[in-house]
């Protein structure tokens, strides 16, 4: 694909920012894990990116590692999030502040 | 070079706008949906740039099994809705001003250390095919594949763990540890 390494770099910087907007802004659990998974995937997006524009394979199967880990990390996450649902009747991040002072 | 950029500049806007649609969506189902079109045109994106057994994997893994988890805990939960609380005040426009600023950063650092800006160049038939993938991961990368299979034993076991619903109200953890010494005395 004949498209500057600089495009892909741009489409992935702002994937992640949205993403970092998601765990800021919104308040659900849920999609603040949802928007955990979008930064994995502009991170995925830049391995892949440099892989063909170095003509090098590594980043392909470092995006593979991330995949699979991602993968373990939903399952852990997600049930923690039925935890706090069954414990607290909410997955409203601002009310789960047992700690706070 | 120009058909190339027109297709690119299509499936880019595709996978930015269903961005800002999964954080914009007050419905956590249209968030799901919104993040699985994103998935699928990013595995467009790892098709043109030499990557089909990855955009496959994309696929199947990210928008198949990770994201019908997904809708399926959002769904069990019944949680597509929070109940109006009051807002945290300004934290919005704060977390704004703070993800600009990283864009700003972000784009800056990648564009001056990120390459040269030239277009990527045509790359030899079977890149990133399954077979090449293969061959490197069960020579260089054996290691890290067993360890990742070792992860997703981990994570299998930690989710029971967790859900496991126990009559008296301690984690199932506890319990086994409670155990573990009369077995050992019987």
């Amino acid at each position: 694909m004949n498209v500057p390494i600089t495009f892909i770099i741009g489409l992935s910087a702002f994937m992640f920012t949205v993403g970092i907007l998601g765990v800021l802004l919104r308040r659900n659990a849920i999609v603040i894990f949802m928007s955990l998974e979008l930064m994995f995937n502009a991170a995925n997006l830049l391995f892949v990116g440099f892989a063909a524009y170095h003509q090098v394979l590594d980043g392909q199967l470092f995006v593979f590692f991330v995949m699979a880990v991602a993968a373990a990390d939903v399952a852990i996450g997600l049930a923690l999030i039925v935890m706090i649902f069954r414990n607290r009747h909410s997955i409203d991040v601002d009310k789960v502040s047992s700690l706070k002072g | 070079m120009l058909p190339d950029m027109i297709v690119y500049g299509v499936i880019a806007a595709v996978v930015a706008g269903s961005a800002i649609g999964m954080l914009v969506s007050r419905n956590a189902v249209y968030s799901a949906l919104f993040l699985v079109l994103n998935f699928a045109s990013v595995a467009l994106i790892y098709l043109l740039l030499g990557a089909p057994f990855i955009a496959m994997t994309q696929v199947t893994v990210y928008a198949g099994a990770i994201m019908v988890l997904f809708l399926f805990v959002i769904m069990l939960l019944g949680a597509e809705h929070l109940p109006d609380t009051q807002k945290t005040s300004n934290q919005g426009v704060v977390a704004f001003v703070m993800a600009v600023v990283f864009l700003a950063e972000l784009g800056m650092v990648l564009l001056r250390r990120g390459g040269d800006g030239l277009p990527i160049a045509d790359l030899p038939a079977g890149f990133g095919s399954p077979t090449a993938i293969g061959e490197l991961l069960f020579t260089r990368y054996v290691l890290p594949f067993e360890v990742v299979s070792i992860i997703l034993l981990i994570g299998i076991i930690g989710a029971i763990a967790l859900i496991q619903r126990q009559k008296n109200t301690r984690p199932a953890l506890f319990v086994l540890e409670d155990r573990a010494p009369e077995e050992k005395e019987a």
